[in-house]
């Protein structure tokens, strides 16, 4: 452990280097420290990536083999492996107008809380008006609200509006539902932005609206991409809005998420279904996660820290 | 046309249109008031659309909930606390309410103390960003999707028959008898935690290691000079800059175990006690059909969130402060 005792041999030209590279040979431990380190940290990962590796492995494997032998088993050179679980899910339980529905779901329910959290962040940063801190704070207080202290009464409310069971419920719910993060987010960076920027644009005679579309927009863009991987994923994974709003009322509606969940109550056995049906949520989560991890994770570290 | 068409056109040209669209006339609408007016004006303008969605979905529901909460089962006649004796003195209710401490104390130092760690281990190696995102994939996948596959990882059969579960296989493999993980109370909820944090342990790390980056190389490295070893480091310096950041990601974890549902939806439903809060309400409502009892429950989950409002806005404020 005594890191003291290696010699610090940081020759001249390294300290123009990075910093994170002077941190890492500074740190650098004995032999067998490094070994339990490396060591322990793979192990970490193994574990991290053991669930969902067995369900992929498993979920590629003829239904035969799932019931009777370990996913592990499929390891073997002799293991056969078949798409036809996905096929049936496609085609059998719904899968593919699930998925257009997750879709039609998350993608207004992403654009409406960003575009309305915009303008009262712009609000918020760049107007003065009485009751402006009390009604920011309130915003911070609704950041933790549990939605099931709504849903009783939005139920009602869509019931006499006559459109309960519609794609325009859960777009409205999630929309009030992802203000409050929205909200503080946008205005926590808005409010970063330098005041002479709009201070000059308001004396060479542009409006409020003008200096919105024209500057707060486009250089909030970094926090309003965090936002929209955040709220897209947030929504694409939802289940619980989807399940009150959609589930209970309409059967063509559903998302993703709803549908999955209700098979892993009736296919009970059929695990071979069940994981393909998995992995066809979890796709594209995957694919935007891993293209675009950099900007999810500055939305998450944004809202939390200053949370 | 097809159904799926129109609502793809709405989703496409419909939204974004409403939505500049209430910009541009508002604006418009603005320009024929007098100077003064428009300054007091403005700023309500742009508000009201954030104002109007927080007041009917969150603001006016919450307020009507604590009101229902206090009627009988058609929201007609006034029943005083009957809705909350009942969540006290039922055996379910009350397992869910213990189930959900259970969830607190657990969840949160599982998922902090192994972020923590995990920050701390892959800060020291060059692999440090595969780790982390390994780490951090989880929490991208729905929770729906994560119970499917741990689902998996704990299924049981009876023994003498081939297990297929991975947890039960690795149990096999070593000469033990297989555990119905999912089963056995109290060690079930234990299970449905440990999904959990297999989930946000990367988002803890994901923030700490973040603060710990910040913190600056040289103190750490005036303290090694000194002569202090990697332990007191860690305890004198590393972990008290460390705290606040910590106490961030405590608070939300606490948050999420108090509103913990889709594993416990997906994964048990509440048998063989493992209840939450969160799922007992919508079973009130849906299952039992219970309005009342549903609102009692949900202003019981408010109530216990409310502590953790109010340090929120307390931090809040003394960052705005220092701004």
């Amino acid at each position: 452990m005594s890191v003291v005792h290696t010699p610090a041999p940081t020759p001249v030209g390294i300290p123009l280097q990075t910093a994170v590279a002077g941190r890492r040979t500074r740190r650098r431990g004995p032999k067998p420290g490094r070994l339990a380190l490396h060591g322990t940290i793979g192990i970490l990962m193994f574990i991290w990536l053991l669930p969902t590796l067995g369900m992929l492995v498993n979920s590629f494997r003829p239904a035969a083999d799932v019931s009777r032998t370990g996913w592990w088993t499929a390891l073997s050179p002799t293991a056969q492996f078949t798409v036809e679980n996905y096929a049936h899910v496609l085609a059998q339980n719904g899968l593919g107008q699930a998925f257009i529905n997750s879709l039609f779901i998350t993608i207004p329910a992403t654009i409406i809380p960003i575009a309305v959290a915009s303008f009262a962040a712009y609000a918020f940063s760049w107007m003065t008006f009485p009751g402006r801190d009390v009604l920011f704070i309130i915003v911070v207080g609704l950041l933790v609200i549990p939605l099931q202290t709504t849903f009783v009464p939005i139920l009602r409310l869509f019931k006499d509006l006559g459109i309960a069971g519609q794609f325009l419920t859960v777009w409205l719910a999630h929309t009030g539902y992802g203000l409050p993060f929205a909200i503080f987010l946008l205005r926590n960076y808005m409010g970063g932005l330098p005041r002479e920027v709009f201070e000059s644009a308001a004396i060479d005679g542009a409006s409020p609206a003008t200096a919105f579309f024209r500057l707060a927009l486009p250089m909030s863009v970094p926090a309003i991409a965090a936002l929209v991987i955040f709220q897209f994923l947030f929504i694409w994974n939802d289940l619980l809005v989807a399940l009150v709003y959609l589930g209970a009322s309409n059967a063509q509606n559903l998302p993703l998420t709803v549908l999955v969940a209700n098979l892993s109550n009736s296919l009970g056995g059929e695990w071979h279904y069940l994981m393909a049906a998995a992995f066809i949520t979890m796709a594209l989560p995957l694919i935007v996660f891993f293209g675009l991890q950099r900007f999810f994770v500055r939305g998450i570290t944004g809202g939390a820290v200053k949370g | 046309m097809d159904q799926r068409l129109i609502t793809a056109l709405i989703v496409v040209i419909g939204v974004p249109g409403v939505l500049l669209g209430y910009i541009a006339l508002t604006e418009r609408l603005l320009t024929f008031t007098p100077d003064r007016l428009r300054t007091r004006l403005r700023p309500w303008v742009w508000l009201a659309p954030a104002i109007g969605f927080l007041g009917v979905f969150l603001v006016y529901p919450t307020i009507y909930t604590i009101y229902l909460s206090f009627l009988d089962k058609f929201s007609k006649k006034f029943v005083g606390f009957d809705n909350y004796v009942y969540f006290l003195t039922t055996n379910d209710t009350v397992t869910a309410l213990r189930n959900n401490v259970i969830w607190l104390f657990l969840l949160t130092f599982f998922a902090v103390a192994g972020g923590l760690i995990i920050a701390i281990l892959v800060d020291r190696v060059r692999y440090e960003s595969v780790a982390k995102s390994i780490i951090f994939v989880p929490l991208a996948i729905s929770f729906v999707g994560a119970g499917v596959i741990w689902n998996f990882m704990f299924a049981y059969r009876t023994p003498g028959q081939p297990q297929t579960g991975t947890l039960n296989g690795i149990l096999g493999a070593a000469g033990v008898d297989p555990i119905p993980w999912l089963i056995n109370a109290p060690g079930n909820t234990i299970a449905l935690i440990v999904v959990a944090a297999w989930i946000w342990t990367g988002f803890c790390m994901v923030i700490l290691s973040g603060a710990l980056k910040s913190i600056s190389p040289e103190l750490l490295e005036a303290a090694r000079v000194d002569g202090a070893n990697e332990l007191q480091v860690f305890r004198g310096i590393t972990l008290p800059l460390l705290l606040p950041t910590i106490a961030v990601v405590a608070t939300t974890m606490v948050i999420t175990s108090l509103k913990a549902f889709d594993i416990v939806y997906v994964m048990t439903n509440g048998a063989y006690d493992t209840e939450v809060i969160a799922n007992r309400m919508i079973k009130e409502l849906f299952t039992y059909g219970q309005p009342g009892r549903a609102s009692a429950t949900a202003v019981l989950l408010l109530l216990l969130i409310i502590p953790v409002m109010a340090i929120n806005i307390r931090r809040f404020r003394a960052q705005e402060a220092i701004r």
